[in-house]
């Protein structure tokens, strides 16, 4: 099986895991729990007490199997229900409101980060023992930073004490939402301090990891007969050492990205960022089953989806990986 | 044109006697600060709780209490209700490294477990194991997570490192399996199974203590994935909000807008413990990572060949003679080059006419 089939085989599974993780995890907490979830919304509609009952796995819904059935057929038509809180508004809805605003900003603060990282992975490989490399202990210490906590301090330095940037939401108060230049203009600068948030905590980890590659490649015999063949440094630096270090940056990429984005969700709770973190807080605070059920549903199959464009890219920078023997 | 070699083999220092190699010696520098940073917050949450100076809940009435910035009395001043922070520090910071520690080595059992099975089963139950470790690497914990915890009748203690040890083994499982693969095929495993050990002495006896250094830094980094998500999740709220741990000290400053209202000394300290808990295990895993791959150590403690320290990536001796890249951009990667270091510290000559290496991006 050719490698791009293979492993899109494993997030299909993959996706089937987290879906029927989701269909079961409220049917295996057991009757009263059940019923104490259900308590807690004493004036809810009908047709939204209906959809949490079945949701929750509850009333009539007829056998595992066949609500098993329904579950299914509702995501693949990105039906997650009626929201029990902010009723009659649809979960999907919600979804579709908020899902642009992270996927932006954590999508794009994540592929910069990703990229200086590497960047400054390779030289401080390259440059073993320089300044670069000296400092990186200095930059552990922002890898170790919670997201929200650095947040915190960002917006206390640069929004509160020194009013440099906004001190939160997605757009200046006002705007209407659309395709104009003040609207935009405005969003970008509203991101900005995000953006620094997720770029800062997270450079650290992949310069760490490049550098660790990189040094161990400049190690391998071939970049010592590029050097002793006279090629000048860039070439050697570029073409043969960083080039193939970048195999396993890329790999560990879209293993570390469920990580950076759990740690920006929370984060866009600091800067009440319009995005799908403040959804999830709001879901959690206010026991919105549903809409927590969706929101970890639609987190995953993003995340999924990104591995997925990072195979693409392996299978086109590796030539192994186009071969029929791609090294797992 | 003659080339030296940077290397005269000096007898007197290659007769040089070797250093005493006791454990704590032959740890590489990152690792001892680890260790160190790591020690005096264990230190803190063993003693803290016998020493804290106030009940860590107890709410003082007097308005003129509440709020206080650091003072002799309040060594990290109080928050809004009057409570003492630093109380609630230490008994936080016991709180939250009990339930890093316990997940960690919950977690980290259940990695072993599944890797060394995954390996000695092979085939199918191999195939499924290496599977399963995979999806839940790639699937987001900390979603899952609060959509477990979320639906866990209470969200205690035990609720947490429930949940989070459920879902922290699948990385440690990953490379445990690689590990004893490899292992598992070497001659003194197959000695020892030509002798009639049973599989479970193998295992145990064999093959474990070849993966001691692996299972440390899979502890290691379980534990800092608990402290991150436990502290994350009692950000959100997600945890018994009645205890003290670093995760709910921030979450009602937090709730309670700390910032907003000035008082740094109520959110910075918890903030600073948890990224400088963090550091300490991140500059562990880097030691150990060192130790176990002497390349990645410092310039500092690379080869020493005759009193020379020798670095793979030096340019060789006939590109050392040769003349120094022209351009800018060739000059500036230059900069970040083996040579041009080795040239700052005076071990490589600098060509005649040579300028001095350019500064990143500060020409002219």
């Amino acid at each position: 099986m050719p490698f791009i089939a293979r492993r899109l085989v494993f997030y299909l599974v993959a996706a089937w895991v987290a879906l029927t993780a989701n269909f079961f995890i409220p049917r295996a907490m057991g009757g009263s729990a059940i019923e104490d979830i259900i308590s807690k919304f004493p004036n809810l509609q009908p047709s939204a007490y209906k959809a949490l009952q079945a949701m929750l796995g509850v009333g009539h819904p007829g056998s595992i199997w066949q609500q098993y059935l329904t579950y299914l057929d509702d995501v693949f038509h990105f039906n997650f229900g009626i929201d029990v809180t902010e009723y009659p508004a649809r979960v999907s809805t919600l979804l579709v409101q908020t899902i642009p605003w992270t996927l932006t900003l954590v999508g794009s603060a994540t592929v910069i980060a990703f990229v200086l990282g590497t960047g400054l992975g390779i030289l401080a490989g390259w440059r073993h023992g320089g300044w670069l490399d000296r400092v990186l202990p200095g930059l552990m210490f922002f890898q170790a930073v919670p997201y929200f906590f650095l947040a915190l301090i960002l917006l206390e330095l640069f929004a509160i004490s020194v009013h440099a940037f906004p001190l939160g939401q997605g757009y200046g108060a006002g705007l209407v939402p659309g395709w104009h230049w003040s609207f935009i203009g405005s969003a970008i600068y509203h991101s900005l301090l995000p953006a620094f948030t997720i770029v800062i905590t997270s450079v650290a980890g992949w310069m760490l990891q490049m550098r660790n590659v990189m040094i161990t490649t400049i190690g391998e015999d071939y970049v010592l007969a590029g050097q002793a063949k006279g090629l000048p440094d860039h070439r050697v630096v570029f073409t043969y050492a960083a080039r193939n270090a970048l195999l396993p940056q890329l790999q560990g990429f879209g293993l570390a990205l469920g990580f950076v984005v759990s740690g920006a969700i929370v984060m866009e709770i600091v800067f009440s960022y319009p995005g799908i973190g403040l959804l999830l807080l709001n879901a959690v605070t206010s026991n919105d089953f549903p809409l927590m059920q969706a929101i970890f549903l639609v987190i995953t199959f993003t995340v999924l989806l990104a591995n997925l464009i990072v195979d693409l890219v392996i299978a086109f920078v590796d030539p192994r990986a186009r071969a029929q023997e791609a090294a797992r | 044109m003659t080339v030296t070699l940077p290397v005269k083999a000096d007898p007197a220092a290659l007769a040089d006697p070797p250093r005493d190699s006791g454990l704590w010696r032959g740890l590489p520098a990152k690792a001892k600060a680890g260790t160190a940073l790591l020690g005096v917050f264990v230190l803190a949450g063993i003693i803290g709780p016998l020493v804290t100076p106030y009940d860590p809940s107890f709410q003082n009435p007097s308005p003129a209490l509440s709020l206080q910035p650091p003072s002799a009395a309040h060594l990290l001043g109080t928050t809004q209700s009057g409570q003492d922070v630093l109380s609630q520090l230490l008994v936080g910071i016991r709180l939250t490294l009990e339930l890093a520690a316990i997940v960690g080595v919950v977690a980290t059992a259940l990695s072993v477990i599944v890797g060394v099975s995954a390996a000695f089963l092979g085939g199918f139950w191999d195939d499924v194991l290496s599977l399963l470790s995979n999806v839940f690497l790639v699937i987001p914990a900390l979603p899952l997570l609060i959509l477990l915890l979320g639906y866990l009748p209470q969200r205690g203690q035990e609720a947490t490192i429930l949940v989070l040890s459920v879902l922290g083994w699948p990385w440690g499982a990953r490379v445990i399996r690689a590990q004893t693969m490899a292992i598992r095929n070497r001659d003194f495993v197959g000695a020892a199974r030509e002798t009639g050990e049973r599989t479970w002495r193998v295992i145990a006896f064999e093959i474990i203590p070849n993966e001691v250094s692996l299972i440390a830094a899979s502890f290691v980094n379980t534990v800092l994935y608990a402290i991150g998500a436990s502290v994350a999740l009692a950000f959100l709220g997600l945890a018994d909000l009645t205890s003290w741990s670093l995760g709910t000290m921030l979450y009602w400053a937090q709730s309670q807008q700390a910032l907003q209202l000035g008082a740094w000394w109520w959110i910075v300290p918890p903030g600073l413990a948890v990224a400088l808990i963090g550091t300490s295990l991140v500059l562990l895993n880097t030691g150990l990572d060192e130790l176990g791959n002497p390349r990645l150590r410092d310039a500092g403690s690379v080869a020493k060949i005759g009193g020379r320290r020798l670095h793979p990536a030096d340019p060789t001796p006939v590109l050392l003679a040769a003349p120094p890249p022209r351009g800018r951009a060739a000059g500036l990667l230059h900069s970040f080059s083996r040579r041009a270091l080795l040239e700052e510290r005076g071990l490589a000559p600098r060509p005649a006419g040579r300028r001095p290496a350019p500064s990143p991006g500060g020409e002219r």
